[in-house]
């Protein structure tokens, strides 16, 4: 369904747009240079800032460096406390992993639409991206698993103690409830994040509609919608946040069963 | 009825799913306080579960929601 002309359009901010190189293609897949991508680049190289001016390895450290080394700490600490001394090699993709969702899904609120055609762009509200990170979640599970356990990893799907003529019931639910996790993983991520953005759009429309109409409807449906906007934008950084510190837990988990099985 | 009505009485009935979840949510959330007011020694180290718990019942609201978009944005 199209919006009508003048409307405010909840979806158009998902709207991926080819920036540059409209008609480069590769075996017939197009690789155009999109603002998704774009948006992607101005996140690895803000989170690269971050990191590089935080790791002077000061002995007493600054703001900066106690800000990076709070993070650190903290997927340090997940790790540990989630799968043990095993956990320790993890870090570095687990703490990229979080780094990258937590900044993109900062990045995608930021007030810059108030620059005249710049437009804020949350990548993480795409099922492709967050997709691609749960499958790199999920690959990495399987691959620990196998290596490290080999055939055995399949008991991971029948719990200590299953009554035997249980097993074939339990092994096929557990398989499943394993085989869906990238799926929960992603759309977690992917809807939480689009469902917070339609709400601030359709309470923009709310506010601009309700405005443009007359003083009574100003009063009465403008300014409280764009009270509950100002709450929802500060309810949308504590989910930005929430967002992407499930989504490394439930990682930790998923590494931890393979690291130790049950 | 037409089928596009029918799409969008269901999108809304999708919304129950979204208020269940809320719930569920708020119920994760406020079993947890009220076990942390009790023991809150023991209140930091059950983080993580308060989060697991959270992100299992909120995962079913999203899906509802999701059931929402298709049926106005896809059906």
């Amino acid at each position: 369904m199209a919006a009508d002309a003048g409307k405010v359009d909840p979806m158009k901010q998902f709207q991926i747009e080819p920036l540059v190189g409209q008609n480069w293609d590769i075996a017939g897949f197009n690789i155009a240079f999109t603002n998704s991508a774009l948006w992607m680049a101005i996140t690895v190289v803000l989170l690269t800032v971050f990191m590089i001016g935080g790791m002077k390895r000061q002995v007493v450290p600054g703001r900066w460096q106690m800000a990076v080394e709070t993070f650190t700490g903290f997927i340090d600490d997940m790790l540990e406390a989630n799968i043990g001394k095993a956990g320790r090699k993890y870090v570095p993709y687990v703490f990229s992993l979080f780094m990258f969702i937590l900044f993109a899904n900062l990045l995608g609120l930021l007030p810059v639409g108030i620059i005249p055609g710049v437009h804020a762009f949350t990548f993480t509200s795409h099922f492709t991206v967050t997709g691609v990170l749960a499958v790199l979640s999920f690959s990495i599970v399987l691959i620990v698993g196998f290596w490290k356990h080999g055939i055995k990893f399949f008991t991971l799907f029948v719990p200590h103690g299953t009554p035997v003529p249980m097993i074939p019931a339990i092994f096929l639910i557990e398989l499943f409830s394993f085989m869906i996790r990238p799926f929960s993983l992603a759309l977690r991520l992917f809807v939480a994040m689009m469902a917070g953005h339609v709400l601030l759009k359709v309470l923009s429309s709310f506010v601009i509609d309700g405005a443009n109409y007359s003083i009574g409807t100003t009063l009465i449906v403008a300014l409280p919608s764009f009270a509950l906007m100002v709450a929802i934008s500060a309810l949308e950084i504590l989910v930005a946040g929430i967002q992407a510190y499930v989504f490394a837990l439930l990682t930790s988990l998923y590494i931890n069963d393979a690291e130790h099985l049950h | 009825m037409d089928a596009q009505a029918a799409a969008l009485i269901g999108a809304g009935l999708a919304a129950i799913g979204a208020g269940m979840a809320a719930i569920g949510v708020g119920n994760v959330f406020g079993s947890f306080l009220e076990s942390a007011l009790r023991n809150p020694g023991a209140a930091d180290g059950q983080q993580g579960r308060l989060f697991i718990g959270f992100a299992a019942a909120e995962l079913l609201g999203l899906l509802a929601f999701v059931v929402a978009m298709i049926l106005i944005f896809v059906v």
